[in-house]
């Protein structure tokens, strides 16, 4: 046995309340961790390359089709500096359970405004060259072994051909490793293969993808495209990419403030549930501490004990938080990644596991500091009187 | 005297400050304790037997006057220093055993040993032969729970002997314990003392128990009164 194995017979005496303290900090720490992650994202969502990206669609339904045929109107609205299209797939591979984030979208455009995918340009030449060709995101490549240059089906649940399949055979010329605004999921299939096959509602998109020539134009590029479909079949509604993406967000700000707000009061509560209960721990303990001191153990070497205990308990709940954080956003993200591109950003970061390092110790040693000192006060004869 | 003191108090006084009040325990208190003595220490209740234990295994200083042991006085001792002299020179045996009531009995007995050198390997081999000499060899893991009072007492002496302390302090060691297991604990103690040379001062209220040891100190009223058995 070693002063370690003090630190166990002490965490162990009780192991319920241990458990259920070790269960507090992890609460505390995984909600660190899933929040952290959707700081993060947002701090690093509106970063220049996606401040210039407005979303056009239908005003009535984001999946009600817009005519393609609106290109040219908004290519010359003024202050638009490039514009691409974009149309939902539905897709899967081979099986339905095999589902794939696809979008059948003008190549060259496309690739041109979403530069963030990271796309090798010689692989991106390769895909906007090839009636056929499929842009991959890194994980779903990996996720199914696929390679460059293979010939793989990819299916689709929503349209059909006029050949009555509903599979289009593709080539992978491009992989995408993505970026902090963009996750290496979905998968893009060349519009107008996909759009000469289908068998109906032909040369229509989803959205229109705009990139304006600085975020100063957005609110007025906005304007003039939804005035300039007002009262036609289909009106459009266009928002800022950054506003799609935090739909739900009026400021960014306000958002990072409540969530730093529930982390500190997750974490100072759990620090005033663990301080206190090892406070208790600690003066059940008294004869037996009175019984150390009597051994010979030096009230430096106890005091340095307890607050082991409340180290290991801070780290065991705490690294079982981070371990259980990370399982959620990495199985969240591949889930939810496609739906939003802001799904697809949020990762297990170092800016996220090295404070939490620093929270552990933190905590682990504030929580120890009173009960070690309690401890090392204890005074052996009047700790006999009272046994 | 051919043998050597052990412990030498001299004019040892003791007061205890309560409120405005000073109480006085001991006000001139002298004791010539030789190495391999066993003394039983009598008297009546709040004479002052505990604090006399206390002072000799330095848990607690004399308000004045020396405390030697060994030929060198540790009243003078820091607490630290105190603590490493105690883990060296003292083992404790309790009324209530005082055992860790989380583990065994080879853990509680290795206790002290945490305080040395000592290396896992050696550690667990004294472990055993302390045990060993206590006949609880077969119930090295069994917790204190597991332990009648008497089988706990015998651990506890384990942890006393087990760092090998020249001093064994033992305060009313039997007055948990039916007459039969206070008996073997009595003899054991005996033992201790002759066969290892120990030398023990051991408080009881006891007459039959006293009468183990080789000479009874009464103390009242602050002062000591000798009787050889
Ligand atoms: N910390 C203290 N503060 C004040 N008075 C104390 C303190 N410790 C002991 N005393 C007093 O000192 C006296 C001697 O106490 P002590 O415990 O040594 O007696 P004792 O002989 O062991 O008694 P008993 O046989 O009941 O165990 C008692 O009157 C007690 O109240
Ligand atoms: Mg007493």
């Amino acid at each position: 046995m070693t002063d370690f194995g003090l630190i166990l017979s002490g965490l162990g005496r009780k192991s319920f309340r241990t458990a259920l303290l070790a269960f507090a900090i992890f609460i505390a720490f995984l909600i660190y961790t899933v929040l952290g992650a959707f700081r993060v994202s947002l701090e690093t969502a509106g970063d220049a390359s996606s401040e210039t990206r407005l979303a056009v669609s239908n005003r009535i339904n984001f999946t009600e089709p817009l005519p393609l045929a609106y290109l040219n109107r908004i290519q010359q609205v003024e202050g638009v500096k490039d514009v691409s299209y974009s149309m939902w797939f539905g897709g899967f591979f081979q099986e339905e359970r095999n589902f794939l984030l696809a979008f059948a979208v003008e190549p060259d455009s496309y690739t041109r405004i979403y530069r963030d995918l990271n796309i090798p340009e010689d692989q991106r030449q390769a895909f906007v060259n090839s009636r056929d060709g499929l842009l991959v995101g890194r994980q779903t490549a990996e996720r199914f072994g696929w390679t460059l240059g293979q010939q793989i089906p990819i299916s689709s649940n929503i349209w059909r051909r006029r050949d009555g399949s509903n599979t289009w055979p593709v080539v992978i010329r491009a992989i995408y490793d993505g970026s902090d605004t963009q996750g290496a999921v979905a998968v893009y299939i060349n519009y107008e293969y996909f759009d000469e096959a289908r068998a109906f509602a032909n040369d229509t998109v989803g959205n229109f993808n705009v990139q304006t020539v600085s975020p100063d134009v957005n609110d007025a590029v906005i304007r003039a495209i939804d005035s300039q479909f007002s009262n036609s079949r289909a009106e459009t509604e266009t928002v800022t990419e950054a506003a799609f993406q935090a739909a739900f967000i009026d400021q960014q700000g306000n958002l990072g403030l409540i969530i730093l707000g529930v982390t500190g009061a997750a974490f100072s509560t759990v620090l005033l549930i663990v301080g206190n209960a090892m406070v208790g721990a600690v003066r059940e303990r008294t004869g037996e501490i009175a019984v150390m001191k009597t051994l010979g153990f030096s009230s430096g070497r106890i005091g340095r004990i307890v607050v082991g205990e409340t180290l290991l308990l801070s780290f065991i709940g705490g690294g079982l938080g981070l371990l259980i954080g990370w399982i959620l956003l990495t199985g969240g993200r591949e889930l939810l990644g496609g739906f939003s591109p802001f799904f697809g950003t949020l990762r297990f970061s170092p800016a996220v596991l090295w404070p939490a390092l620093g929270f552990m110790l933190v905590l682990g040693g504030v929580t120890g500091l009173v009960p070690a000192w309690n401890a090392m006060r204890v005074n052996v004869i009047t700790a006999f009187r009272r046994i | 005297m051919s043998e050597q003191a052990l412990i030498e108090l001299t004019n040892v006084a003791k007061t205890y400050r309560r409120g405005g009040e000073t109480l006085s325990i001991f006000s001139d208190l002298n004791l010539t304790i030789p190495a391999g003595d066993f003394v039983a220490v009598m008297g009546p209740s709040g004479s002052g037997k505990t604090t006399l234990l206390n002072m000799l295994g330095g848990l607690d200083r004399p308000s004045s006057g020396t405390i030697m042991f060994d030929g060198a006085p540790i009243e003078r001792l820091s607490e630290n220093q105190l603590s490493a002299w105690r883990a060296a020179n003292v083992g404790f045996i309790f009324q209530f055993y005082n055992l860790m009531p989380t583990m065994s009995a080879a853990r509680n007995v290795e206790l002290p040993l945490l305080l040395t050198s000592l290396s896992g390997r050696d550690r667990r081999e004294r472990v055993r032969t302390a045990l060993e000499i206590v006949g609880l060899a077969d119930r090295m893991g069994h917790r204190p729970k597991e332990l009648s009072g008497g089988q706990q007492q015998r651990v506890a002496i384990a942890r006393a002997i087990v760092a090998d302390p020249k001093l064994i302090l033992a305060d009313e060691p039997t007055g948990d314990l039916d007459r039969v297991t206070a008996q073997e604990i009595l003899e054991m103690l005996q033992l201790l003392n002759r066969e290892l040379g120990k030398t023990i001062v051991m408080v009881t209220h006891d007459p039959a128990a006293a009468k183990y040891a080789k000479r009874e100190l009464h103390l009242d009223k602050g002062t000591f009164e000798e009787r050889l058995t």
